[in-house]
């Protein structure tokens, strides 16, 4: 065989592999989209291709009896607002533990970020007890409250590295040239550190959105649900009874986040290497 | 007593010092450091005033006055709490003491942290001014305030956000294991008691205990590191294949790699756990009988096969993720490396082993202790596919529930809180010991001092 025959044979091989896994990754998504077409509610009559074309799930779900655009509404509110959120502090606490001297800054970020590998679901009773002392429980502010302030470690983590790899130089000269420490980080971090920005931004606007756990212990009247409850509560009881409808509403969640999500993969990628391996 | 006395003395010293230079402007006077450490002992900011540090002073003294006239109470009545977890059964509510006790240990500490540095900054201010150190004008101090404050107003807000979510929980599950605290003895009917280290020693001791811990706990390494792995190898060895120079439409079979990690996981192992169900789920009912013929595999009924299918699931879920930082780093490696290895007859094993795992592993270390860090507590895919289940005889736990899934059941199914905190604390512990051990040895724990 050949050196030119040996390399075809590798290249189809490749393919091939590929091919397979792209089987694989596409099956079950394009099962759901099946699903979400088929009339009736019942799993067990529908097939992945149906017969009888029908798009009533997805008429029920803007119909009057559902509540699913207000879940669609919440989910946006808390994402959005934890997305933000989430943004301002971790950078002014990155900014701070790249730049200063200050006590607690050796190992401060560390025993948080330690401390946050203990598992939460006890976190759970301790914050439902005090999200009810202060009155936010069964509210958004009260969840997007215990969104922000968990995810602080690990995302001040990862700026920070980012951070360090801006030259010191830079801000040196920023400062040299009268710019105070908020001047310097708005005018000088913030811009070269878009990146890792926005990926800090685009998880925790990911997070929310279809964390679970959480918002099924904090929230409890049905208009405050966030999409993730929501939805899980289509099929909790009767499974198989309103798969489809679940189907038809997950269609709907997946397709807007998987277009963003591909959109800036590949800042993500970039963002993530440079800021979670450097520092 | 010799205190008060070296007081008096010192302050008769400055008392002496300034009849002496009475003439010299009042500035001249040479605090005492001890004098001022101790006076902002007695009360905060009198050692600044001490110093001759109005403005100072008088914020350092209204910030304790005001502490003690709105907390004391508070914090008096959270440590009776939390030292009884209350008296009367009934009216008292152990748990919501157990909270205020937890809070306002908290505040104590913050409390007792200012005045540490309320003490410290008096001494370090007399110091200064006995070096011949003049007080600089209004504006000027206000400047200096400023820049040594900066790093803390920074963090400030975060780290409030962080004691509640983080600290306060995570004391509040510590001290939950030392008390007996579950669904037969709970407040406000019952009072809770700390029994110091009965639930530990029952998890070891209690056969059903015992049996499920050991075999929930193997489970979960299991799970942890096959899991991890196989996403972590399938990830790499797709990166590598697609990285091949042969290969043509990348960004399309890029994208297409990626997919599973852009559709919300909540979404997929609902629609996995549908797609497994033993009786009409896609996978038995499409794939397995017409190929192999027979039932179809019980994926939720037996919990080998169910483990197999979270694994499964699993790795579907997370190879993108590692796919795409990989096909980052892949791109990053020069190509002088492998030009040098042509160069000298190196193998495509060769290269492999030498320049593209070290170079991948050593880039993404921590991203990828972390993946088996959220692994060990990947709650969502073992309770959303099968709620941990199918349940096993014998144990109180099901075959596929991992530790964390575990302690969900046993705090809101059977409300067992005590023993769900117990192995809580188990489970943290080895998690933070490993990511601990394995940060150290990646570089991201150096750090350069700087500014």
């Amino acid at each position: 065989m050949n050196r030119k025959t040996k390399s075809k044979l590798e290249v189809t091989a490749i393919y091939v592999i590929l091919a397979i896994v792209s089987v694989v990754i596409f099956y079950p998504l394009i099962w759901t989209f099946g699903m979400s077409l088929n009339q009736g509610t019942s799993l067990y009559s529908s097939t992945l291709i149906p017969e009888n074309l029908s798009l009533e799930h997805y008429q029920w779900l803007f119909g009057p009896e559902s509540d699913y655009l207000l879940w669609y509404k919440n989910s946006l509110i808390v994402s959005i607002a934890t997305a933000v959120g989430s943004v301002v502090i971790t950078s002014l606490v990155a900014y701070a533990f790249s730049r200063y001297q200050f006590v607690g800054r050796k190992n401060g970020l560390y025993v948080f970020l330690l401390l946050q590998m203990f598992p939460v679901m006890m976190a759970m009773v301790a914050l439902y007890i005090f999200l009810n002392m202060i009155g936010l429980l069964d509210t958004l502010s009260g969840l997007i409250l215990i969104y922000l302030g968990g995810q602080i470690p690990f995302n001040a983590w990862l700026v920070k590295g980012y951070f360090d790899t801006i030259p010191r130089e830079l801000d040196q000269a920023a400062r040299i040239d009268g710019a105070g420490h908020l001047r310097v980080f708005w005018s000088v971090m913030l811009p070269l550190a878009k990146p890792i920005l926005a990926v800090v931004a685009l998880f925790n606007f990911m997070m929310p959105m279809f964390d679970f756990l959480l918002p099924s212990i904090i929230l409890s009247s049905q208009e405050n649900y966030t999409l993730a409850v929501g939805l899980y509560n289509f099929i909790n009881d009767q499974f198989a009874n309103n798969f489809t409808r679940f189907a038809a509403g997950s269609v709907l969640v997946a397709l807007p986040i998987a277009a963003i999500y591909l959109y800036l993969q590949r800042y993500l990628i970039s963002g993530l290497t440079a800021g979670g391996t450097k520092g | 007593m010799s205190v008060s006395a070296s007081q008096k003395s010192s302050e008769n010293i400055s008392e002496n010092r300034k009849n002496k230079n009475k003439n010299k402007q009042p500035k001249d006077r040479r605090p005492n450091p001890r004098t001022a450490m101790i006076l902002s002992i007695l009360f905060a900011g009198l050692g600044q005033l001490y110093n001759r540090r109005f403005l100072k002073g008088s914020i350092f003294a209204i910030i304790e006055a005001a502490f003690l006239v709105t907390l004391l109470q508070f914090l008096n009545f959270g440590i009776w709490g939390l030292r009884t977890l209350g008296t009367i059964p009934g009216t008292d509510h152990s748990i919501r003491l157990l909270v205020l006790g937890v809070l306002s240990l908290i505040i104590l500490v913050i409390a007792g942290a200012l005045y540490v540095f309320n003490v410290l900054d008096a001494k370090k201010q007399a110091e200064k001014i006995r070096n011949g150190w003049r007080p600089a004008s209004f504006r000027q101090s206000l400047r200096e305030f400023y820049d040594n404050a900066f790093p803390y107003l920074m963090t400030f807000p975060g780290l409030l956000l962080m004691i509640f979510v983080v600290i306060f929980p995570l004391l509040f599950s510590v001290l939950l294991a030392f008390t007996n605290y579950n669904l037969f003895n709970s407040p406000p009917r019952n009072l809770v008691d700390w029994v110091g280290f009965e639930n530990f020693v029952n998890l070891i001791t209690v056969p059903i205990w015992q049996d499920t811990f050991v075999s929930v706990f193997s489970w979960t390494i299991v799970w942890t590191v096959v899991a991890t792995t196989l996403q972590i190898a399938l990830g790499l060895f797709l990166a590598l294949l697609v990285n091949d120079p042969r290969i043509k439409f990348k960004k399309l079979i890029r994208t297409i790699l990626i997919l599973p990690w852009a559709v919300p996981a909540f979404v997929t192992i609902l629609v996995f756990s549908a797609m497994f169900n033993d009786d009409f789920g896609a996978i038995n009912r499409d794939i397995i009988i017409p190929l192999i013929g027979g039932e179809g595999l019980p994926w939720l009924s037996d919990p080998l096969y169910a483990r197999i299918a979270v694994i499964m699931i699993q790795t579907w879920l997370g190879f993108p993720f590692i796919f795409a930082l990989f096909t980052g780093v892949l791109q990053s490696i020069s190509k002088d490396w492998y030009e040098a290895a042509d160069v000298d007859g190196g193998s495509r094993l060769q290269k492999f082993r030498h320049i593209t795992f070290p170079h991948v592993m050593f880039a993404t270390a921590p991203l990828l202790i972390m993946q088996y860090a959220q692994n060990f507590n990947n709650f969502n895919i073992i309770y959303l596919f099968n709620e941990g289940g199918p349940p096993v005889r014998g144990q109180n736990a099901g075959g596929t529930d991992i530790l964390i899934s575990w302690v969900y059941k046993l705090t809101f199914d059977t409300n067992n809180y005590s023993m769900a905190a117990v192995i809580s604390i188990i489970m943290g512990l080895v998690v933070s010991i490993f990511a601990f051990y394995q940060f150290r040895k990646t570089r991201s724990f150096k750090e350069e001092g700087e500014i």
